[in-house]
Formats: structure tokens, sequence, C-alpha cells
């Protein structure tokens, strides 16, 4: 249990250091005009890959599974311009149905 | 005016940001639930556990530590595969960073320790001027969800059922879809995406998890050398007219 208890004060240190370093460091201050590029379309490619891993992702191996199905309906949500709750509601209900018909 | 939210036609404006936190606070919770469960059936006490959400906050990583305890492995480990998938968040708070006032080290520490996927995709899919209040809120309303939750799992036990069987792993990818939307309407921003989704494509049958979407962060620096045929303007949720 010690050890359990100094690998989560770990795992919370190393987490808030991950989490503090940009606000600490730089919050306010202006970036350099190349990383302020950089900076203003990270989310773009993580977001995406956020997307594309917890939809298809499971254990380290790609899936295909009813998650996708989700993710198709809330894209049409998002093309039709629905509102946020609205697309995280059509996601995962079309996502429920389709393992409720029994698959993924 | 974040392009998935709606102003009623009669002009009365009603501020969508507090639905579109409750939602992800929402899913948070139902997801806080198992991991209180998980945790303390690891052999967490409840008390540690509901401390750990208070303490780490970082969703994805507490499953991976307490799945690691749960499996029997070295509690190091898990927290090394925490940390891994914590990687990401170094880079969310340096894109953060300079739309965040600059208060008192307490403060911008506070900021960090609300640095969450949720709170970040909330905070930059709205407009700039906005963004402090969108950030805090979200980091906020979620934080409360996933703690009172994670306390309800692991002294309440299974209170839900399974997650997944209502869908609700699917609820997280449909909300950052959604808030991605707004940069697929540059040229730069669709680039940097698609680059993303191929990266983490590749990499996840291969490498740890979390470091696909770290990885992926490489599509934005590829993307800038994609001439700008829309220019991005500095607020990519700007309505365009």
């Amino acid at each position: 249990m010690t050890l359990t208890l100094v690998a989560l004060g770990l795992l919370a240190v190393g987490s808030f250091v991950l989490k503090a370093a940009g606000p600490v460091a730089a919050a306010g201050r202006e970036l350099p005009p190349r990383v302020r590029a950089v900076a203003e379309l990270l989310p773009a490619a993580m977001l995406a890959a956020l997307v594309v891993t917890q939809t298809l992702g499971e254990a380290g191996r790609l899936v295909l599974d009813a998650r996708v199905i989700g993710l198709g309906a809330a894209a049409v949500a998002v093309a039709l311009r629905a509102p946020f709750p609205v697309v995280v509601l059509v996601g995962a209900g079309v996502t429920a149905l389709v393992r409720l018909g029994g698959w993924g | 005016m974040s392009p998935f939210s709606r102003t009623p036609r009669d002009g009365s404006r009603r501020d969508p940001l507090l639905g579109e936190a409750l939602a992800l606070a929402a899913a948070v919770s139902a997801y806080g639930l198992s991991y209180g469960v998980l945790a303390t059936a690891a052999g967490l006490s409840p008390l540690v556990a509901t401390g750990s959400s208070v303490v780490v906050f970082a969703g994805s990583a507490q499953f991976a530590f307490v799945g690691v305890l749960a499996a029997g492995g070295n509690p190091l480990t898990g927290a090394l595969s925490g940390v891994l998938l914590n990687l990401r968040y170094l880079a969310f708070g340096f894109a953060m960073a300079p739309h965040l006032p600059r208060g008192s080290l307490p403060r911008r520490m506070l900021d960090g320790h609300l640095m969450i996927d949720e709170s970040v995709a909330l905070a930059l899919a709205g407009p700039r001027h906005d963004l402090v209040r969108r950030f805090r809120l979200a980091g906020l309303a979620v934080g409360v969800g996933w703690v009172a939750a994670t306390a309800l799992g692991a002294y309440g036990g299974q209170l839900l059922g399974d997650p997944r069987a209502l869908g609700l792993d699917a609820a997280f990818p449909a909300g950052f879809l959604a808030l991605l939307a707004p940069w697929l309407r540059s040229r730069q921003g669709r680039v940097a995406a698609l680059l993303g989704v191929a990266i983490a494509l590749a990499l996840t049958p291969v490498a740890p998890p979390g470091i696909p979407v770290v990885a992926a962060a490489l599509g934005a620096v590829i993307a800038l050398r994609v001439p700008a045929a829309n220019r991005p303007t500095d607020d990519p949720t700007e309505e365009r007219p």
C-alpha cells in the first residue's frame, strides 16, 4: 500500500508538472510568432487525433465497433450545426442503440 | 459565438456555455463512477480513490494507473503509463498559455490543474475574448463532476452499470469532433487535422498509449508549410459574413 501511495503521489506530481508548465511559465506572454502559429494549429491536430484514437482505439489496437456508427451520426449533427450537447447525446445514443442491436 | 450553438432568432442571447460544460461534465461523471468502482476494486481505499481524482485530475491517466494495479503490476509502472498519457497536456498548456492571464503563481498553478481535454477544447473552440471564462468554467464543472462521481462510485459501488452500454465511450470523441469543427473551416486547420488523424492511426498499433496523440502535434508543424488559401483569422470561430 505504501508503494501504491508513493506511485500515486508521483503520478499526481508528474501530471501537475505537465499540465501547469505552460500556464506557469508562459501565461500572458507573447510567444515567438512561429511558436504561436504552431500553437494556433495544435488543437486541430491533437483534437483530431483524440477523436480517432477514442473512436477506433482499444488497448493499443485499432478496432471497428459501434463507436464508429455513433461518431458518423455525431458528424452529421455537427454538419447540421446542432448544439454541442445534442452532438454528444447523438454520439452516445446512437452508439448505445447499435450495441443494443447486438454489434460492437 | 461558437459555430455549433445558436442565437435564437428573436435575439435573446442565451449563453450556450453552461449547456456545453454540463454535457461534458455529465459524460465525465459517468466515467468517474466507474473509476471509483475500479479504483477500490484495485485496492485503493475509497478515500484515496476520491483523493486521486482531486490531485491527479486526469481521467485517462487514472484509469491507466488502476488498470496496472488491478492486473497486479508494479504501481510505479502504472504511474509511468499515466504520465505518458498526460504528455499531451504539456503541448496543450503552451497552446493555452498566451491566452491565459498572468496572475499570481497560485492562480497560474490552478489554471494548470484545470488543464484537461474538455476545458482546453471548450475554451479554444469559442471566441478569444471569452476564452478564460470558458476554460475555467469547463474545468471546474468537469472537475466537480469527476470528483463527486468518483466518491459515489468508491463509497457506493456501481450505480450506473457499464458506461459502454450507454454509449458513453463515444460521447467524448463526439464532443471533441464538435469542438474541432471551427478549425476545419481553414485550409491549414484541415491539413493539420488530417495529418493528426494519419499520425495517430499509424502509431496506435505500435506506440505506447498516449504517444499517438502527442506525436499528432507534428501535424500542426507540417501544416504550417501549407499556404493558407483562406487566411485563418486570429479567431478560428469568427463567423464569416
